[in-house]
């Protein structure tokens, strides 16, 4: 991928070249349904309950997790059946804090390669 | 893992003005994240980025002040601060945000990770650390 942009209700949403967007007040739900269908993910409920966890972590916290602290604040706020790789590796199959974070709009997590 | 070593960050900056408390707080993430033992240290100018009740908005800049206070979730449970900085400076326990963990061994219960230190027992921290980065 190169930098480019999403097109969104006819719009455009400029990313990097990793498909993280650059603003992130740009972010909406139509445009994770953009770039969730890019990462040929279909969006269910259990999808958005991690994307939507992920944007309030970094609402109070200003960063993206990393995947081990995504495992236990999700296991600490949904139960260990929800908070374990398994689950989140189906979900996101490429990297659950990778993926979900682009979806969700947020930087790429720090610490992650 | 078997080859874990004692990293200690060193902050003696203040927190806006230059990139070091930023790119420390980064660079503490990435440690953290690959499960090494991490402390901090805060001394000097270092112990404001600390200080309660940050406010950015007129310097353009980012508050990531909320940041430390996540530093728990990746297991940073020492956080020491020296006590001559803060006397120096007119400051005190009470003026810093609070850090926490949970303690695996006490079923989890809630538990400060400041610890504030004189300045001979930092340089003892200091010279226990395995690999110390300065900031």
């Amino acid at each position: 991928m190169s930098a480019g942009y999403y097109e969104v209700n006819g719009k455009q949403v400029p990313h990097d070249e990793e498909g993280y967007i650059t603003n992130l007040s740009d972010w909406s739900k139509e445009l994770a349904e953009v770039i969730a269908k890019q990462e040929n993910i279909d969006m269910t409920d259990e999808h958005w309950e991690v994307v939507n966890f992920l944007r309030e972590y970094y609402d109070e916290y200003q960063i993206a997790p990393a995947i081990r602290v995504l495992v236990k604040a999700m296991k600490k706020k949904f139960g260990p059946e929800k908070g374990n790789n398994k689950y989140l590796y189906e979900l996101f199959p490429y990297g659950p804090a990778k993926q979900a974070c682009k979806i969700a709009g947020l930087p790429k997590p720090t610490g992650c390669v | 893992m078997s080859d874990v070593k004692k990293f200690l960050y060193v902050n003696r900056k203040a927190p806006h003005g230059t990139i070091y408390a930023l790119e420390s707080l980064e660079v503490v993430l990435i440690g953290a994240a690959f499960e090494q033992d991490v402390a901090l240290a805060f001394l000097d100018d270092g112990v404001f980025q600390l200080v309660k009740g940050w406010d950015t908005s007129e310097l353009g800049a980012k508050n990531f002040q909320p940041a430390y206070t996540a530093l728990g979730d990746y297991d940073v449970q020492k956080v020491y601060v020296e006590r001559e900085s803060l006397e120096e400076r007119g400051l005190s326990e009470d003026d810093l945000i609070e850090m926490t963990y949970e303690d695996e061994d006490d079923d989890f219960a809630e538990k400060s990770s400041i610890r504030i230190v004189s300045r001979e027992e930092m340089a003892k921290i200091m010279a226990d650390a395995d690999v110390i980065l300065s900031f």
